[in-house]
């Protein structure tokens, strides 16, 4: 059975036809499109490893039907950086240290930029470690993280407000 | 994985024409459903995917006063919602206190009431289970099973039911509305879950085809709102499964309680209302001694079904809790850890 699908990955279109309705979006990401910065960690949507954004939003992708997801738009660690400059959350996770091995990373970087986005934590440390509970770190790097996420939204709101206040005095 | 068939129908009608085949199944967001998939537990021929059906994702104020909430809905964006948080403080906090934010972005309403147990034996393809299997056997009867059922149980079949959500709106009145090949008909939550009985494989009333296309909350739901908590025991303070949690919504005028709603999470294989509870508390004053009364009368009908004896004695403690925290108040915003009985918050 040939499905063809839509996709928009990182701001490139592009027409897909799957030839298997049981591709979750991590193996077409990672086995088609050569994507391979979305990791497999448990591929039961326990670890978080294989965070994405969809249509703005972090989901898991392993436990994601790609024919499902017809016309989405999708973001993965390796669309977030503008240009040769790093993202604030990447950023944030070297200056403080947010992994050691790494393998978590690009989950724990998508899920923070969704966390930021969606605006629920502020500047509570407890419930940035809620709202992050759902990307796992073996090697137990979450005080860093904490740290990342909280300075990345400071940095990210400053921005905002600084292109704001341009925009305004233009 | 087992290969399936793939079908995205355009209407609901079609929906549930395509789903009326033997071993077709429903596909929402799928987070349940792939998990069950991908270890062989679930093996359906087709999935119809009901994710582009019209309609079924908004909230809506009803003429009536209740709240109609469409089975796409995704959870967090219902527990995000202000208003529903304002007037169903306890439903939210119960969602926000189950899965991960990942999830809770991707899960739909309609599919958080039909997910399926948690029960390692029934996750294990290799174990005998009378849900995947009738006439199996149970192996979770000899087996580790300290997290399983103490209430409504059987023989063949000690497993519980998983979802948070389903514990505040089953003391609340929730309905659901099911659309089927013979038209539309409603049902209380509280009887969509069957008890197991010796027939555990069936686990809900919904017939062959039939998709539940919408949640509602009355409007007298909203006259707990001042005072309603979901308390969650668990075995690590974010992302699991209850060991055992309780809704508590009270209606408090003059210093005495109205009217009262409880039901337990974690215990049996389904959200677990106790009117016994309720009438005890109905007229009282709020004060601990009344909740141990009314925490030994829900527990009253409680056996262990293997190593979960302490699950008795824990429910009735989570029962007080969650009554002593409702009469002190629905706190302004949902707590910093949702529904942890250890949560630093005041008030929580």
């Amino acid at each position: 059975m040939n499905l063809p699908i839509t996709l928009t990955i990182n701001g490139v279109r592009r027409e897909i036809v799957l030839d298997d309705p049981r591709v979750t979006l991590l193996d077409l990401l990672r086995e088609r499109l050569d994507l391979t910065g979305t990791k497999k960690g448990c591929d039961r949507g326990q670890c978080g490893a294989c965070t994405i954004l969809v249509d703005g939003r972090r989901i898991n992708s392993c436990l994601a039907l790609a024919v499902s997801h017809d016309g989405a738009e999708i973001t993965t660690i390796e669309g977030v950086t503008q240009g040769d400059e790093l993202h604030p959350v990447q950023a944030a996770f070297i200056a403080h240290d947010g992994f050691q091995c790494g393998f978590c990373t690009p989950g724990q970087i998508m899920s923070a930029i969704g966390l930021i986005e969606e605006g629920q934590a502020g500047d509570d440390p407890e419930r940035v470690r809620e709202c992050m509970s759902g990307n796992l770190c073996r090697c137990g790097a979450y005080q860093g993280i904490t740290e990342a996420v909280l300075e990345a939204q400071i940095n990210m709101n400053a921005a905002n407000m600084t292109a704001a206040n341009r925009r305004r005095s233009a | 994985m087992m290969n399936f068939d793939y079908v995205r129908p355009a209407s609901v009608a079609d929906a549930i024409a395509a789903a009326s085949e033997k071993g077709a199944a429903y596909l929402a967001s799928g987070t349940n459903l792939l998990d069950l998939m991908k270890g062989g537990v679930s093996r359906p021929s087709r999935l119809v995917d009901v994710t582009r059906l019209p309609g079924l994702d908004r909230i809506e104020r009803l003429a009536d006063g209740s709240l109609r909430i469409g089975a796409l809905v995704r959870n967090a964006d219902l527990a995000h919602d202000a208003e529903f948080v304002r007037n169903y403080p306890a439903v939210a906090e119960a969602l926000l206190s189950g899965a991960s934010a990942q999830l809770r972005n991707a899960a739909t309403v309609g599919g958080n009431l039909l997910q399926r147990t948690r029960c390692a034996y029934f996750y294990d393809i290799g174990s005998a289970c009378n849900k995947r299997w009738p006439g199996a056997g149970c192996d979770a009867l000899d087996g580790e099973n300290r997290l399983h059922a103490v209430l409504g149980w059987s023989e063949g079949c000690i497993a519980t039911h998983p979802s948070d959500f389903c514990v505040p709106l089953v003391a609340l009145d929730a309905v659901v509305e099911i659309e089927g090949k013979d038209g539309r008909r409603e049902l209380p939550l509280e009887a969509l879950h069957r008890l197991p009985g010796d027939a555990p494989a069936h686990e809900t009333e919904l017939e062959r085809g039939e998709l539940i296309v919408a949640l509602r909350l009355p409007a007298a739901a909203q006259n707990f709102a001042a005072h309603a908590r979901y308390i969650k025991v668990r075995e690590r303070t974010s992302y699991a499964f209850a060991v055992v949690s309780a809704a508590a919504a009270l209606r408090i005028e003059d210093g005495a309680i109205r009217e009262a709603r409880l039901a337990l999470g974690g215990v049996a294989a389904k959200p677990w209302r106790s009117r016994e509870a309720e009438q005890l508390l109905a007229g009282a004053a709020p004060d601990a001694a009344r909740y141990r009364e009314a925490a030994r009368a829900a527990l009253a009908g409680a056996k262990p079904s293997g190593d979960n004896a302490f699950k008795i004695e824990l429910a009735q403690r989570i029962v007080v809790r969650a009554l002593s925290l409702a009469a002190q108040g629905t706190p302004a915003r949902v707590a910093a850890l949702p529904a942890s009985p250890f949560s630093s918050l005041p008030g929580a």
